[in-house]
C-alpha cells in the first residue's frame, strides 16, 4: 500500500512538472489579455525562448544566464508584436499569427547546430527531502527553482490585479481604453508592458521545456503548448487562480496519457493524446453559453486596435 | 484604392531585403542566397511545374478564407479542415483501391469537400449557437484531425503489406488526379483551384449573398439592422472555407502524394492564412499571393539542399511578409487620416 502512495505521490509530481510551462505562458498571456491585446504568438515566443535559453547554455555554460537570456529574447520578439499592434495599428490576430509562423521558422534556423547536443543538469531543491518524506516528499520538494516560481505566479498575478494599483490600471486599459485615456493613463504604454511581460513569461516557459523538462533542443519541440496556453486563459475566464487550476488538469492528462500506454489501456494512444483539446472545446461551450459569466472577467476591449486622436 | 493593392508590393520587397540581411548575419552572401531562393527554384520548367503544385492548394484554402475574414469571422483552423477532408476523401479512395472506373476521383473529390466542410461546421455551429470562440475552436480541431489521421494510418487503415509503416494503401489510378504533362507533377487539381477563384468572385461581387458578407465585415450593426440573417452567414462563410479546404486536401492526396500518411500538408492550412492577406481577399490578388508563397517553399528546399540552410527559413520568409504587409497597412491608416483632415478643414 505505501508502495501505491509513494507511487501517486510521484505522479502528482510529475503532472506539477509537466502543467509549469502551461502555467508560465498563460500567466503572461493572461495579464497581456487583460490590457486588452490578444496576442496568438505564444507558440512562437514559446519556441524562441526554448532555442536562445538552450543555446545561451551550451554557449555560456551558464544557467542563469540562460534563463534570464531565455526571458529576454521573449521580450524582444515580442517587441515586434507590439511594435505593429500598438503603434501601427495593426489586426492583433494576424499579427499574433504571424509572430508564431515567424518564431517557429527562426527557432529551426536558430538552433541548425544545437540538435543533438545533451542538455545540462539543472540543479534541483530539496533533493533529500524528496527521497525521505513519502507521499508529500515528491509533490513538494525536489523541483527545480523555475517550478516554485510558477506555482507562486497565479497568486501573485491574482494580488496584482486585484490589489494594487498597477493591476488597476491594466485592467481599466483592458476594458475601457477610451475612459483610462482620458483619466491621463497612457493606454499604449501599458499595452506595451503588457505585451513585453507576456514575451518573458512565454521565453521562460519555452526555456523550462528546452532546459528542465526534457533538456534538449528538438526542432519544433513546443509542439502545441502555446495554443493550449492560449486556450487555456480563454478555460480561466481570465483569472489567475483558475489558470493555474487549468494547468494541473491538462498537465495531468499528458501524464496520465504515459501511464495509461504503460499499462497497456486499450485505448488509442491518439485518443488520450487529443483529450486536452477536447477538454478545451468542451470548456469554451460550456463557458460562453452563460454570458454572464463570460462577461464577469473578460477584457471588454479584448483584440480591439485603439489608438490615441492627436 | 490603387495604394490598397501596391502595399503587398512593398512587403514583399521588404521581405526580400530582411532576408539577404539574415542570409548576410547567417554568413551567406546574401545575393547568391536570395539567388537560390528565388530565381533557381522556377529557371525550369520542372520548377514552374512544382510552384503551380504548391500554389495550387494555398490559392484554394485562401479562397475559401477570404469569405470568412471578409464577414469578420476567423477560421483559423483550415489545416484541419484540410486534413479532414483528406481522411475523408482518402477513405473513399481506398473503399476502391482495387479498382477502376470514371466515377471514383468525383466521388473522392465531393467526398473531401464534404468533409472539409463537416469540419468547419463544429467551429461555425458552435459560435452561432454556444458564442465559442471561433479562433480557439477551429484551431484546436486542427491538432483533433491530425490525431486522427495518425490514428487512421497506423491503425485501421495501414497497409496490410506495408511492414508496419505509417501509411495507406497506395489509391488506385481512378482516384488520381490526371497529369498534366508527362513526368511533371502538375495536376487537374490546378483547374479546381481556378474554378474557385471565378466562382468566389462571382458569389462575393455579384450576389446578394456577397454583399451581406462584405457588410457583415465592414459592421455587424449595419448588418443586423439591414435584417441579415446574421446565423446562417457564419455557417455558410464556414461551409464554403471548410469545402476549399477539403478539396485542397484531397487535392493532395490525390495528386502528388496517392495516398494518406502522416505528413500530407507542410501547413498550407496556416500558410493560406498569409496569402489571403497578401491577396488581399481578392480572388485574383489570392492567385498572385498563392504564387509569391508557394515559391518561399520552393526557395526554402533549394536553399536548403544548395546551402544547408534549414527549410524551416521559408517560414521566417512568409512570417515576414506578414509582418511586413501589416505594417505598411499603417501607410493607408496615414493616407485616410490625411484624407478626413482634408474634409474637416473643408468644413469648417
Amino acid at each position: 500500500m505505501s508502495l501505491d502512495i509513494s507511487f501517486i505521490g510521484i505522479l502528482i509530481g510529475s503532472i506539477m512538472a509537466s502543467s509549469v510551462p502551461l502555467i508560465l505562458a498563460a500567466s503572461g498571456e493572461l495579464i497581456t489579455e487583460r490590457s486588452g491585446v490578444l496576442n496568438l504568438g505564444v507558440e512562437g515566443m514559446m519556441i524562441i525562448g526554448a532555442i536562445s535559453g538552450f543555446a545561451l547554455m551550451v554557449i555560456t555554460d551558464n544557467l542563469f544566464i540562460a534563463i534570464v537570456g531565455s526571458m529576454l529574447s521573449g521580450v524582444i520578439i515580442s517587441l515586434i508584436f507590439g511594435f505593429l499592434t500598438q503603434s501601427l495599428l495593426t489586426n492583433h490576430v494576424a499579427t499574433g499569427l504571424a509572430l508564431t509562423i515567424f518564431g517557429i521558422g527562426l527557432s529551426a534556423m536558430l538552433g541548425k547546430n544545437f540538435v543533438g547536443i545533451p542538455g545540462k543538469e539543472f540543479p534541483i531543491l530539496f533533493s533529500s527531502l524528496r527521497e525521505n518524506i513519502p507521499f508529500f516528499g515528491p509533490i513538494l520538494f525536489g523541483h527545480s527553482i523555475v517550478l516554485y516560481f510558477a506555482f507562486a505566479l497565479p497568486f501573485l498575478t491574482n494580488y496584482f490585479l486585484k490589489k494594487t494599483k498597477l493591476g488597476l490600471i491594466v485592467r481599466a486599459v483592458g476594458d475601457s481604453p477610451v475612459s483610462a485615456s482620458n483619466q491621463g493613463i497612457n493606454v499604449i504604454l501599458v499595452r506595451y508592458c503588457c505585451i513585453l511581460y507576456g514575451g518573458a513569461m512565454c521565453g521562460l516557459a519555452g526555456a523550462y521545456l528546452s532546459l528542465i523538462y526534457t533538456p534538449q533542443w528538438i526542432e519544433n519541440m513546443t509542439a502545441g503548448r502555446g495554443w493550449i496556453a492560449l486556450a487555456l486563459v480563454v478555460f480561466a475566464t481570465w483569472s489567475p487562480i483558475k489558470v493555474l487550476i487549468g494547468a494541473l488538469i491538462f498537465g495531468g492528462i499528458t501524464i496520465l496519457q504515459l501511464h495509461m500506454q504503460a499499462i497497456g489501456f486499450r485505448i488509442p494512444v491518439q485518443f488520450l493524446s487529443a483529450l486536452p483539446y477536447l477538454m478545451t472545446i468542451i470548456v469554451l461551450v460550456v463557458i460562453s453559453r452563460d454570458s454572464r459569466k463570460i462577461k464577469l472577467n473578460t477584457p471588454t476591449s479584448l483584440g480591439r486596435i485603439f489608438y490615441k486622436e492627436k | 484604392m490603387a495604394l490598397y493593392f501596391f502595399t503587398p508590393f512593398i512587403a514583399i520587397i521588404l521581405t526580400i531585403l530582411g532576408g539577404g540581411i539574415i542570409f548576410y548575419i547567417l554568413g551567406f552572401n546574401p545575393i547568391e542566397a536570395l539567388k537560390f531562393y528565388f530565381i533557381t527554384p522556377i529557371s525550369n520548367l520542372y520548377g514552374f511545374s512544382e510552384l503551380l503544385l504548391k500554389a495550387t492548394p494555398l490559392c484554394l484554402i485562401a479562397i475559401g478564407l477570404s469569405f470568412c475574414f471578409k464577414s469578420n469571422n476567423w477560421n483559423i483552423g483550415a489545416e484541419g479542415q484540410l486534413t479532414f477532408g483528406a481522411i475523408v476523401g482518402g477513405g473513399v479512395a481506398l473503399l476502391f483501391y482495387n479498382q477502376e472506373g470514371f466515377y471514383i476521383l468525383p466521388l473522392v473529390i465531393l467526398a473531401g469537400a464534404i468533409g472539409g466542410m463537416i469540419f468547419a461546421l463544429i467551429p461555425a455551429i458552435l459560435k452561432t449557437y454556444f458564442n465559442t470562440n471561433e479562433i480557439l475552436v477551429s484551431l484546436m480541431l486542427v491538432y483533433v484531425s491530425k490525431l486522427i489521421l495518425d490514428y487512421l494510418v497506423v491503425g485501421p487503415w495501414s497497409n496490410p503489406e506495408g511492414f508496419n509503416f505509417p501509411e495507406t494503401r497506395q489509391f488506385s489510378d481512378s482516384s488520381r488526379m490526371p497529369l498534366l504533362f508527362e513526368s511533371l507533377r502538375i495536376h487537374a487539381g490546378i483547374f479546381l483551384a481556378l474554378a474557385a477563384v471565378m466562382l468566389s468572385w462571382f458569389i462575393l461581387y455579384k450576389t446578394y449573398l456577397g454583399f451581406q458578407i462584405k457588410v457583415s465585415g465592414l459592421s455587424l450593426k449595419t448588418a443586423k439592422y439591414a435584417g441579415f440573417k446574421g446565423k446562417t452567414m457564419i455557417l455558410v462563410v464556414f461551409m464554403i472555407s471548410g469545402a476549399c479546404a477539403g478539396l485542397a486536401g484531397v487535392g493532395e492526396i490525390t495528386g502528388p502524394i496517392g495516398q494518406l500518411h502522416r505528413m500530407i500538408s507542410p501547413d498550407y492550412g496556416f500558410t493560406a492564412i498569409i496569402v489571403a492577406f497578401l491577396g488581399r481577399l481578392n480572388p485574383f490578388g489570392i492567385i498572385f499571393a498563392s504564387l509569391v508563397v508557394a515559391l518561399t517553399y520552393l526557395g526554402a528546399e533549394t536553399a536548403q539542399i544548395f546551402l544547408q540552410i534549414p527549410k524551416y527559413t521559408g517560414q521566417v520568409f512568409q512570417g515576414m511578409i506578414l509582418f511586413f504587409l501589416l505594417a505598411s497597412d499603417y501607410l493607408l491608416f496615414f493616407k485616410v487620416k490625411i484624407l478626413s483632415l482634408k474634409k474637416n478643414e473643408l468644413r469648417h
